[in-house]
């Protein structure tokens, strides 16, 4: 079961108080994108192996949605941060290179 | 024949007797006994039949990896099945019977399998897929029910007391042996907060069994000093009878506490831990070697057999042949020619071995015969003699010995697999045959760092003085590493240093043996898996371990093949000719011993499985016979039968009284979504299809939400209560997840406004009061006015009805002229009773959710869950008009103008009248045209009201096919006829909501 920081409550929590919600920082396509844009944004997740970005709800607390960086091989977890921000924050990347000298940064 | 000695028995107190039953027959056993010693000293051998073949089968162990002595154990509301007889403690009139096998342990019919075994041999079950299906239904099926699974399921309610703790953890240490033991010691005063797990019921491992009689007193005194350590460290909590059963992600522990002290039902608990350093000491397991014949009654792990005598005082048999490779089993034969015991040979599989130990038997009067092993075993139920033969060859018989016990032993397996539950890796040992941990390639924790270190024999650490020396040296390290308070440990090694030289691993013998050899020689006694299925497994392709272990089930029974895995991967290696760290091995997964159902459910049963969500009228419909409904969490009144009224005339009347007079609903399970702020308009703009910024304050308008892809999500009415506030009400079902899809988009994409979110759903209950005679109704109450002109449909006015604050809406989900009341929840149930009670005059008939939806369905009003299912778009119910198209944004604006979900031949909403007006459609079935689906039936009902038949359906293309017949298949023999109309079936003017 993950334990994962609440940047709201600021403390850890269980997974049993959160629920994960999938990619993070998908770009909403509204009525005047492409079919193609607006295809991706509804279907094209990725799904990779090492490094993700993905959101959390810490529903059964605050209620706030944020987001975290985890490693889906080893559930290592480089941090949590707002979910308003539009991209991973610089001292979330310097801590996942920390640990992975081979991590290429994100990509959108 | 296994007997009681007259004395000794560490863990047994001879003065307290306990009586208990073993399939029927009343047998004596000692306080302190486990089942398992119990039944031994009363001659109890033969004590279970294996699974596959039903074969005889006694114990094999004196602890946790025991696979044979699997017991239901208890009656009635105590019965559990499966338990192992060497992990239960004896209580008082105890009931235990053995499992698998009809009608009696020494009459088992289905051993009949055992002679018909070259049928059933590896891929049994994949390969009978393959035969006729009559085979399978008349004659494996039958048989296999008959035969498969372990112990019978519990008959009634388990009434055993289960609980669930939360703890946590600096450090966990996993195991109180002699690594457990000393790192706590050297843990301490460090200001950590550390937990000691032990499965046993007391501490210490096996230092003082193993210890010799020069020595023992010189271990006790250590033994006796480190307990009282352990007692006064105010930071060391020692938890025994505690099995750590599951690693799992960052530290969490699962461990399961099972409290036997009592006389009475034990108590049970699961340890919910998490811990932030892991220390796994948690022993090794005595291997056996495989050798033909070896799964008989009589025949027991060497250290198992010194276990039973020096712990329960119980000797397996008075002429005990030892197998072996290895120099510490040679501690059992001593142990046991002290007392007396006649061992008339040891069979050493080694060339010779130079160890002291082997000089000492000798001295004792022991035969050793170096280069030999088993060869066969003779005996039914019970060995009775071996025969020798050499390690090499094909088993030729040399000598034939008499004998009633064989002890096992082909050295020890370190204890790994809960290393391997979260990550870590293992590195194969040739030189001892085993797996250890990997300590490059540790369990990690959240941070990615190394939260598990391996001491001990689980590390391949095996004698007392090596592990006295390396741990106080690794735990100081550790120390260091996590930046504890760092005082060096450093203990004195009381243990004596033994010159133990490294076993050559031998796996199954004679390394020739025969094909008929191949065909007796067991290494999963649990499923029944011999050599022979494994070289047929290799045969027939299934040459990766894992698709081995699944085509033979080679480790999957309960005992998670604990004394069967490496012999097995070993046969494996030598089947296919390569060496064992090219082949791997399977994965160790959670739980380590299995735990009962009950104990996973804990305390969250019966009533509180899954709480009912009550509405603040629950009681008055509880005490006016309400038929309940299931609506998500809640239960809601269904329909409330009156003296003998069968259901349809009940729903008949409840109908006809909304009709005709007036109906009163609760429908306080309404969803309730406060949205306040300078920007609440904007963004409910943005949420639902239509305008919800221009509604004035006062006035109400009904709502569609959709998704992102054009589909309907959620629909109600939405008030606006002032300026900056709208109360959105949604489905009795969706208001959660409609309060959780606000939230989200409020966070997640539109922060930049203003705006908060309250889900008020419990706050409000909600009575609605419908029919003609609603208005007239209310009116009795002088305070307010509820004239046309005052309250125009659509609006609502804050009053008060007596003392009791009210909002009343004027909105209709029947048709007819209604109101609905929002009241305050603490005072809900006095505002229905007070309708109630002023309503007789008006013949008010309280109506449930079937009559709700009855007449919604004749209005042809959509109900979401019902006409919708996911992948229904506004434009197929026929409800384009509540789509703008003057917003410049909303959630599923852009899907709306894709091709695809404006084709016409999309399921469209259409009324369904069948030709037979007494013939209700089934709900879901299909319309069929050409031997093709073309739509089904959403809702059906009998409407009293038109007294015909009535449905709703979504249909390809629905809206122009309206006026002809189409055909609903409701069976393959049986269609019913009906004619498409438009979807509204009751006063399509809808002159009636005026009242
Ligand atoms: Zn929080």
């Amino acid at each position: 079961m993950l334990n994962i920081y609440c940047p709201i409550c600021q403390r850890d929590c269980d997974e049993t108080e959160l629920s994960c919600g999938g990619q993070a920082h998908l770009i909403r396509r509204d009525h005047a994108s492409s079919d193609k844009d607006f295809y991706e944004y509804l279907y094209e997740r990725k799904n990779g192996k090492g490094i993700i970005f993905e959101r959390w709800r810490h529903v059964y607390g605050c209620g706030k949605w944020f987001h975290t960086a985890r490693c889906t091989l080893t559930n290592q977890v480089f941090g949590s941060y707002s979910a308003k921000e539009v991209q991973p924050p610089k001292s979330i990347l310097a801590t996942i290179r920390r640990s992975r000298v081979d991590f290429k940064g994100w990509v959108k | 024949m296994s007997s009681r000695l007259p004395q000794e028995g560490s863990r047994i107190n001879r003065e307290k007797t306990v009586d208990f039953r073993f399939n029927g027959k009343n047998l004596k056993g000692f306080y302190g006994d486990t089942v398992a010693s119990a039944l031994l000293a009363n001659n109890e051998m033969f004590v279970a039949r294996s699974f596959k073949y039903h074969r005889p089968r006694g114990l094999f162990s004196a602890g946790e990896e025991e696979p044979n002595a699997l017991m239901g154990i208890g009656e009635g509301p105590s019965f559990e099945p499966n338990i192992r007889a060497t992990e239960v403690k004896l209580r008082q009139n105890m009931n235990v019977a053995s499992q698998n096998h009809w009608p009696s342990l020494r009459f088992d019919f289905l051993s009949i399998n055992n002679v018909f075994s070259r049928f059933f041999a590896a891929g049994f079950y994949y390969k009978t897929f393959m035969w006729p299906r009559a085979a399978w239904k008349y004659l494996f099926e039958p048989m296999i029910r008959r035969a498969s699974g372990l112990g019978n399921a519990p008959s009634e309610y388990d009434e055993e007391y289960y609980e669930h703790i939360y703890h946590h953890t600096d450090v966990l240490i996993i195991g109180g042996g002699l690594a457990g033991i000393t790192a706590a010691k050297a843990l301490r005063d460090r200001g950590l907060s550390i937990m000691l797990c032990e499965k046993d019921c007391v501490i210490g491992g096996r230092y003082l069994e193993d210890s010799k009689i020069e020595e023992r007193d010189r271990y006790k005194k250590f033994h006796e000093k480190s307990i009282g350590i352990l007692k006064k460290s105010k930071d060391i909590s020692v938890k025994l009878n505690t099995t750590v059963t599951g690693i799992f992600d960052h530290g969490f522990v699962l461990a399961y506490e099972e409290n036997q002290h009592s006389n009475k039902a034990s108590k049970k608990a699961l340890w919910k831990i998490r811990a932030k350093t892991m220390i796994l000491c948690t022993g090794a397991i005595e291997r056996p070697i495989v050798f033909p014949d070896n799964d008989l009654p009589g025949i027991m792990l060497a250290a198992s057999v010194r276990d039973y005598m020096q712990k329960y005082g119980v000797l397996l048999g008075d002429r005990l042949v030892l197998t072996t490779n290895n120099d510490y089993a040679y501690k059992t034969v001593i142990e046991l020619k002290h007392r007396g015991i006649d061992i008339p040979v040891v069979l050493d599989a080694r060339d010779s071995s130079d160890n002291p130990i082997i000089k000492e038997a000798e001295g004792l009067g022991i035969r050793i015969l170096f280069g030999k092993c088993i060869g066969r075993v003779e005996g039914k139920r019970k060995a009775s003699a071996i025969g020798i033969c050499s390690v090499n060859g094909e088993g030729t018989i040399e000598e034939l010995i008499p004998c009633n016990a064989i002890a096992v032993s082909g050295g020890w397996t370190p204890n790994v697999n809960l290393w391997s539950h979260c990550g870590g890796k293992l590195l194969w040992d040739g030189e001892c045959g085993f797996y250890k941990p990997d300590p490059e390639n540790t369990p990690t924790g959240r941070e990615g760092e190394t939260n598990m270190l391996a001491l001990g024999a689980c590390a391949g650490v095996f004698s007392n003085y090596d592990i006295q020396d390396h741990v106080p040296r690794k735990i100081n390290q550790l120390a260091s590493r996590l930046k504890i308070k760092s005082k060096r440990y450093i203990e004195t090694n009381v243990f004596s240093k033994e010159s133990e030289k490294k076993t050559k691993p031998v796996f199954a013998l004679p390394h020739g043996a025969s094909k008929d050899k191949q065909k007796r020689m067991y290494i999963d006694f649990q499923n029944d898996v011999k050599v022979s299925d494994l070289q047929l497994a290799v045969q027939e392709g299934f040459e990766n371990v894992e698709h081995a272990k699944r085509y033979t089930t080679l480790g999957m029974a309960t005992d998670q093949g604990k004394t069967s895995n490496i012999n097995g991967i070993h046969v494996l290696s030598q089947s296919l000719g390569k060496p064992v760290d090219k082949i791997g091995h399977t994965t160790f997964r959670p739980p380590y011993k299995p735990i009962p159902l009950g104990l996973i459910a804990g305390q969250y049963a019966k009533k509180l499985f899954k709480p009912v969500r009550k509405t603040p009228i629950d009681k008055w419909n509880l005490l006016n016979n309400a038929i309940w409904e299931p609506v998500a969490d809640w239960r809601r009144a269904y329909a409330y039968p009156k003296g003998n009224e069968g259901l349809e005339e009940t729903l008949s009347r409840e109908v006809l009284s909304v009709r005709k007079n007036v109906g009163l609903l609760d429908s306080s399970t309404l969803g309730k979504i406060l949205v306040k702020g300078p920007d609440a308009g904007r963004f409910l703009d943005l949420i639902y299809t239509n305008m919800i910024s221009t509604l004035k304050a006062g006035k109400c308008r009904y709502g569609l939400m959709c998704n992102e892809a054009g589909f309907v999500f959620d629909d109600g009415v939405v008030a606006r209560l002032n300026d900056q506030s709208f109360l959105c009400h949604t489905t009795s079902g969706g208001a959660d997840r409609v309060y959780a899809w606000l939230e989200e988009w409020l966070q997640t994409e539109w922060h930049h406004l203003k705006v908060f979110i309250v889900n008020l759903t419990e706050q409000y209950s909600q009575i609605a009061v419908a029919g003609p005679k609603s208005r007239e109704l209310l009116q009795t109450f002088k305070s307010i006015d509820l004239s046309a002109e005052k309250l125009p449909f659509m609006n609502f006015i804050e009053t008060n009805i007596d003392d009791i604050w009210v909002r009343i809406y004027r909105i209709s989900f029947s048709g007819e002229l209604s109101y609905e009341l929002a009241v305050n929840s603490n005072q809900a149930e006095e505002l229905w009773n007070k309708l109630n009670k002023v309503g007789k005059k008006y013949k008010l008939q309280p109506y449930g959710t079937e009559a709700l939806h009855i007449l919604r369905a004749e209005k042809g009003f959509i109900v979401v869950g019902d006409e919708t299912d996911g992948t229904v778009t506004p434009h197929d119910l026929g409800m384009e008009w509540i789509v703008s198209k003057k917003k410049k944004d909303f959630i599923g604006k852009k899907a709306f103008s894709l091709p695809h979900l404006n084709s016409s031949i999309r399921k469209q909403l259409v009324g369904i009248l069948t030709l037979d007006t007494n013939k209700v459609l089934p709900d879901g079935c299909h319309a069929v045209e050409d031997g093709k689906a073309i739509g089904h039936v959403t809702s059906t009902y009998f409407s009293p009201t038109l007294k015909r038949s009535i449905a709703l359906g979504l249909i390809e293309n629905g809206r122009s096919r309206k006026g002809s017949t189409l055909e609903f298949e409701i069976s393959s023999k049986e269609s019913i006829f009906a004619k498409i109309v438009d979807p509204n079936f009751y006063d399509p003017e809808g002159a009636k909501q005026d009242g």
